[in-house]
């Protein structure tokens, strides 16, 4: 028996990897309720339930899936074109800032329709910065983004933290950290009244369609995933390789950035510092789950939200920790890998 | 000699497929003795060392060290029974310091702690010894070239070599490194060490070597004492006389197409080019030829447009090159090939058709305000595809799915299809079979009877001949005069590409 490339890849496998991958990763948590003592199938239906079973259920799940989603394609961009931006996390807070700085001083006095975009830009603009300087020392200097980028997560934390306890510290709020909140004209509306679910939602989708329509058709496209994966036939073929690049990590910043924009104008109403919950981080594994697919990311991105969510419901009927959400998506991360591994080769006997 | 015989490789043949890389070789070593194995790129003297060595298991035939049959494939018999290998790239931790280095794999791995005391006391009695001196505790990454040479025989030596094999020692020194190294050799030689070193420069083997046996193809073809051989006649014996293949056609060359007027290329403090000059007109072909790493990369880099002249004036169709982009020269019609398909050639993640269209993606043609054009580039990499006989694959698979012949050929073909006024072919049939090889030869010849001017870099001295109408080497750096292709033998090639061309201006 060995194993060997597939000379072509079923398009099939691009649907069915990921459903395989998730139900072993289902299938896999399933021992871990049982030994709970929890029957399995009861768990997850009621997870199920707790996550799509009523219009407030799917509601949260979205709500819960917009961060992911926009978080999701700034890892796809960048890693597709082989730029390991692990600090999402560090540009959706500086997003979230920047966007609630100017949210909540509004100096022009823009009315909604203007300051919602001005506050996007804002927040996108503060993550391509963010990642922007990592990406310029590896090009000048050579200096691992993977820590770069990882570790400004952690500044960007601290950073937050001090302008909540000090120049954006909210005085009506008890002494809570927490910032001034955003006027009313910088707040998402919501798509459906009396729930959590708000404009966001639809700018994460059609994020990800722009997203396709960059890498399925565009020269730069084409070019960011020749840099990335041949640096120098994408130089001999003329590729401008550092500007490429740049532009890649301005489009994974921005809209890691953006996210956290998103997020603030949309759920919180003002910065916190939980605003976040690891967003940045699930996105990594969301557009992993999704081989890196901006479509695929969408519902990546609504699997890992449903697993949030359900688990909350599920805890609550049987008593099992929420954990297990955790667990079933890194599992599914695990799988997939494995189903990525299998849909690029075969075994032969 | 009457010295004993320490190894003994007794008819011994590997086939890779239907290669076969070593035929029937046999070849002995006396104690005390250095012996150089001469050849070409690709005459099988790397695979050979590598049998010697443990890494490969031959088909046939047997190794015999000190007189008793050693288990084959098997690197650790190799080593306990005293042999030591310095291989063409480094095996060495760069972040480990020297002695690191020297003590890895000779402690048991759950020992307690590592007797440094007692290492660094074997390694300085070798140093001394042997007259190899580095600071112990220095990160080998810190270290030059030659010195973390001296670290890998100290490391050799510290596993109690007694015969040391060396694959092309001097690639990466300068000269006086290299004058050193010989000076070690010699110094471990009498104190009793056989050494096996491998090369293809005749300089250092009549200088370095008691006796030198010959490979070419894969055979021994003959073994001489130094002090009863010359360089000609071994330049003569590694080249071999050639088979008279089918050549160009005379032709009339035009106006000069490219020119070259002293140009310097430099990566960092290491100059790769110094003052190289050259023309090639319209409808010539000029053959490069030089052992590899003599400054081929370098000069396809310069030529592609990948790197700029630090001095000189290098000029493409009138136009100085230094101010244009790779995507400009293609604009310009000029075809480019470069040295190593994988490496520069393609991106193996990427479609053949996307391959096909890279270089000239901002062509009206492929793509229109940033959106690609997907229908033309396909139709295009099909017509590459019929045109220059690429098997193996769609517009719509990836590229590294074809063979290298066929990858090569989509290469070549995406330079030539629209009959470029000047072609760099580099290397450009470098691992193919003869009937890929055959075919890229047709075109370039079909090319250059179109008028096209074409600087042909290439290893395989029978390309060259067959193809070029003048013919430079390539050494150090250096551009020797050219020659004329017509009537040029083996040994003067031979002599030009060891850098002996003093006599000739």
């Amino acid at each position: 028996m060995r194993i060997e490339r597939r000379q072509n890849q079923p398009k099939a496998l691009l649907i069915v990897a990921p459903m395989l991958a998730v139900l072993a990763a289902l299938s896999l948590a399933g021992i871990l309720i049982a030994l709970a003592g929890v029957p399995v199938l009861a768990a997850y239906k009621s997870l199920f339930v707790g996550a799509f079973g009523s219009k407030f259920a799917i509601t949260e799940t979205l709500t819960r899936a917009t961060p992911l989603i926009v978080t999701g394609l700034a890892a796809a961009v960048a890693f597709r074109a082989r730029i390991w931006n692990i600090g999402a996390e560090g540009q959706f807070y500086m997003g979230a800032l920047l966007a609630t700085v100017f949210g909540f001083q509004n100096f022009l006095g823009l009315p909604s329709f203007a300051l919602i975009p001005a506050l996007f830009l804002a927040g996108a603009l503060a993550g391509m910065v963010m990642l922007v300087i990592p990406l310029g020392l590896r090009l000048r200097f050579g200096v691992d983004e993977v820590v770069t980028t990882l570790l400004l997560n952690f500044v960007v934390l601290l950073f937050v933290s001090m302008m909540l306890d000090g120049p954006m510290k909210d005085p009506l709020a008890f002494g809570w950290p927490q910032s001034v909140p955003i006027v009313d004209e910088g707040l998402l509306p919501k798509i459906i009244e009396r729930t959590r679910l708000h404009l966001g939602l639809i700018i994460a989708i059609a994020a990800a369609v722009l997203i396709y329509v960059i890498n399925a058709f565009t020269v730069f496209g084409l070019e960011a995933k020749a840099a990335g994966f041949n640096p120098a036939a994408a130089k001999f073929a003329g590729v401008p390789f550092q500007m490429t690049l740049i532009k890649v990590a301005c489009l994974s910043g921005g809209l890691a950035g953006l996210a956290g924009a998103i997020e603030v104008m949309g759920v919180k109403g003002q910065l916190s510092n939980d605003l976040s919950a690891s967003f940045g981080y699930t996105g990594i594994v969301v557009a992993m789950l999704a081989s890196l697919n901006p479509i695929g990311v969408i519902f990546a991105a609504i699997f890992t939200a449903m697993m949030f969510v359900g688990a909350e419901s599920m805890s609550r009927s049987f008593g099992i920790p929420s954990f297990i959400a955790d667990v079933v998506v890194s599992l599914s991360l695990l799988t997939m890998l494995v189903a990525i591994f299998f849909s690029n080769y075969r075994i032969r006997k | 000699m009457s010295e004993p015989v320490v190894l003994h490789l007794d008819s011994v043949t590997k086939r890779f497929g239907s290669f076969a890389a070593n035929d029937n070789i046999s070849i002995t070593l006396h104690r005390g003795e250095v012996v150089a194995l001469l050849g070409e790129n690709g005459a099988g003297k790397t695979t050979l060392m590598n049998i010697l060595f443990g890494h490969y298991v031959p088909d046939e035939g047997e190794v015999y060290i000190n007189g008793s049959k050693i288990a084959q494939g098997k690197p650790k018999e190799a080593i306990a029974a005293g042999v030591g290998m310095v291989h063409q790239h480094f095996s060495l931790a760069k972040n480990l310091t020297v002695l690191e280095n020297v003590m890895t794999g000779t402690e048991p791995l759950l020992g307690w702690k590592s007797d440094t005391a007692k290492g660094r006391q074997k390694l300085r009695a070798l140093e001394q010894k042997f007259g190899l001196s580095v600071d112990a505790d220095a990160r080998v990454g810190d270290l030059s070239v030659g010195e973390q040479q001296r670290v890998e025989i100290l490391k050799a030596l510290y596993n109690d070599a007694r015969i040391l094999i060396l694959d092309e020692p001097t690639g990466v020194l300068t000269q006086q490194e290299a004058e050193g190294l010989f000076q070690t050799l010699r110094v471990m030689a009498q104190d009793g060490l056989s050494i096996i070193f491998i090369s293809h420069k005749l300089n250092e083997v009549m200088k370095g070597a008691d006796r030198v046996v010959v490979l070419r193809a894969g055979k021994v073809i003959a073994e001489r004492a130094t002090s009863q051989t010359s360089k000609e006649e071994l330049a003569e014996l590694m080249v071999g006389r050639r088979v008279e293949r089918p050549v160009r056609e005379a032709s009339t060359p035009g106006a000069v197409v490219v020119r070259a007027r002293d140009v310097v290329v430099q990566a960092g403090a290491v100059t790769r080019l110094s003052g190289i000059s050259f023309d090639i007109r319209a409808g010539e072909t000029l053959g490069i030829v030089g052992v590899s790493g003599n400054g081929q990369a370098a000069l396809c880099d310069l030529v592609a447009g990948v790197v700029p002249a630090d001095s000189g004036a290098f000029e493409i169709d009138g136009h100085p090159v230094a101010q244009l982009t790779p995507r400009d020269l293609s604009g310009m019609n000029v075809g480019r090939t470069p040295e190593d398909r994988n490496t520069q050639g393609a991106v193996g993640e990427l479609t053949l058709w996307e391959n096909a269209v890279l270089e000239r993606i901002s062509d009206p043609r492929f793509s229109r305000q940033g959106f690609l054009r997907k229908a033309p580039a396909r139709a295009y990499c099909q017509a590459l595809i019929e045109r220059f006989d690429v098997r193996g694959g769609t517009p719509n698979s990836r590229i590294s799915l074809l063979s290298g012949g066929n990858m090569q050929k989509l290469i070549l073909g995406r330079s030539l299809v629209q009959r470029p006024v000047f072609l760099l072919a580099a290397q450009p049939t470098r691992g193919l079979d003869e009937g890929a090889i055959a075919a890229i030869h047709e075109d370039i010849l079909a090319a250059r009877k179109g008028g096209t001017a074409v600087l042909l870099v290439s290893e395989d001295l029978d390309e060259v001949i067959s193809l070029s109408d003048r013919i430079m080497a390539i050494h150090a750096g250096q551009l020797s005069p050219a020659v004329d292709a017509q009537g040029v033998d083996a040994r003067q090639l031979g002599l030009m590409m060891a850098g002996e061309w003093g006599g000739m201006r």
